[in-house]
């Protein structure tokens, strides 16, 4: 059995700081077994807010050696022998406690987009091909990965005009449902803050469910944000149409 | 690695004393404050592994390209020989009021086709603008980024247009890789039909240059991307049919984009050398007698 040399943070709104632990590691072992020993053999008091362990709540997210990850699904063993694995919490949040993020800010995003609104007449039968593209976007755990490391959250701090990567997959869930009939768009450039998105993928590069956020969900409704906004031949046809 | 600990101590740092100054103000840990950017210092970041190899590669491979396109352009020499006409030259546009090379007159299409395509600009923007240079690593730029929402890349909307634009070019690639089948003069005559090596290439360069371009995302979301229900009509169902083949292509839209930078590159560059007479252009067979 090898050990593994980790630091982990400690701190709070007041200040913080990395700790060095070892950790002797096991078959199979994650991450975040790895922090579940540190808090019964040497810490007690180190906070993480986790539940599943099975990469499905989206709970356990943080940064792993700079990478946003969930801890149950970075495995011990894919670090090199000797290697010292950071862990520390999701930058793009205000820090709550040692490995606790406040991601409350999310939640409030989520309330802010127009609910799902069926036709009056839906007749309620739905088939598979109208479905598919939806259901890659209810793969969504709420990890908030992709909020983190997304550079208009993270690295400019536009969370007064870019909703997130996270709430394009929800957006586009409901757009492209065969029976909506809310329209999203006005608020997606208005107020969502699609053009902010330089569709960069590192959403993409980070979602544990792999969906495919950038070119299935982001860049379809920036095409849809043209035919709205920015193509009169597209918005023309759009209206004849939607007239018949 | 102690330089390392350091910065991001001082980046926590910040960072903690950001969101006790916050608290103090608001008592609202949710609310940000525009004003302060905390703990973002350019290209910080926690990750060892060699994530500036991609955008050194896509940064180096883009230059090159533009160099070896720039000059070629200006060069306006070498770029026709017997049935060979050089992709960054078709369709020739000579004119009397133009005096410079007829290439300027064409390149533009293909370049804005390339320059505002989605895969393009996620390369460019890592690799030349840096924002983010890589994933969980700080780019440039603070609180007045705006991404695509101003100008001047709100330009960046007119892509579907250029896709229409690259579309006509590339349907005059495909006619002049059809002429590479017969000897000079002598198109559709078929007692004059021939394969040389000038064919293999204009074929393959048209080959890679169609996967690029009909794999395009505003072509998936123009072909039916944009319906919401595929079963309703039956336009709707051959919508479907379309936008599924898309979606295979545009899975792959990188190698693609990639493949046909360096095919037409590559294509140019056969003609050059076939035009400056230091290579012949090597026939495979031919029915010409």
């Amino acid at each position: 059995m090898r050990n593994a040399q980790m630091r982990v943070f400690r701190g709070d709104a007041t200040g913080g700081d990395f700790k060095e632990y070892t950790v002797p590691v096991e078959d199979g072992m994650v991450v975040l077994d790895a922090i579940h020993y540190i808090q019964r053999e040497i810490d007690p008091d180190l906070a993480v807010r986790w539940n599943c362990k099975a990469a499905k709540c989206g709970s356990c997210s943080a940064e792993v050696n700079g990478r946003p990850s969930l801890m149950c699904k970075s495995r011990m063993e894919s670090f090199a022998e000797g290697e010292i694995i950071f862990v520390e919490p999701l930058r793009t949040f205000p820090l709550m406690r040692d490995l606790v993020t406040d991601v409350s800010w999310n939640y409030e995003q989520n309330k802010r987009i127009k609910p799902f609104t069926p036709k009056e007449d839906a007749k309620w039968v739905m088939y598979q091909e109208d479905v598919e593209r939806v259901q890659e976007f209810r793969k969504c755990i709420e990890c908030f990965l992709c909020q983190d490391v997304c550079h208009v959250l993270r690295d400019h701090d536009r969370k007064d005009a870019f909703i997130g990567p996270r709430f394009m997959v929800r957006v586009a869930s409901l757009e492209m449902h065969p029976l909506d009939q809310g329209d999203r768009m006005k608020f997606l450039h208005d107020e969502g803050g699609v053009g902010f998105c330089n569709i960069t993928k590192c959403c993409s590069e980070v979602c544990p469910e792999d969906i495919h956020i950038t070119d299935n969900a982001i860049i379809p409704l920036k095409e849809r944000i043209v035919d709205d906004y920015y193509d009169p031949i597209a918005k023309f046809f759009k209206t004849i149409f939607s007239k018949n | 690695m102690r330089k390392a600990d350091e910065r991001y101590r001082l980046d926590i740092f910040c960072r903690v004393q950001n969101i006790a100054e916050e608290l103090n103000g608001s008592q609202n840990m949710t609310s940000t404050k525009p004003a302060d950017i905390p703990n973002k210092q350019f290209l910080s970041t926690r990750r060892e592994d060699n994530w500036w190899l991609g955008p050194a590669s896509i940064a180096l491979g883009f230059t090159l390209f533009i160099i070896y396109a720039t000059v070629r352009a200006f060069e306006n020499q070498y770029f026709e020989v017997s049935n060979l006409l050089s992709p960054f030259y078709s369709p020739k546009l000579e004119f009397d009021w133009w005096h410079y090379s007829p290439a300027i007159l064409i390149l533009w299409i293909p370049a804005g086709f390339r320059a505002t395509c989605y895969y393009y600009r996620k390369a460019y923007y890592r690799s030349f603008f840096l924002t983010p240079p890589a994933c969980g690593v700080t780019g440039i730029g603070g609180y007045k980024y705006c991404g695509e929402s101003k100008f001047p890349f709100i330009i960046q909307n007119i892509h579907r247009y250029m896709f229409y634009l690259a579309t006509i070019v590339l349907a005059i690639l495909w006619w002049d890789a059809l002429q590479t089948l017969f000897t000079a003069g002598h198109f559709f005559d078929f007692s004059h039909l021939q394969f040389s090596v000038g064919s293999l290439i204009f074929f393959a360069n048209v080959i890679f240059l169609s996967g690029y371009t009909f794999g395009c995302h505003a072509f998936r979301h123009l072909v039916g991307g944009g319906l919401d229900c595929f079963s309703c009509t039956e336009g709707s169902k051959t919508a479907m049919t379309f936008w599924e083949k898309v979606t295979k292509l545009n899975e792959n839209h990188q190698l693609w984009a990639w493949l046909s930078l360096f095919s037409v590159g590559f294509t140019d560059f056969y003609v050059r050398c076939v035009a400056s007479n230091v290579i012949p252009d090597y026939v495979f067979f031919s029915l010409a007698k």
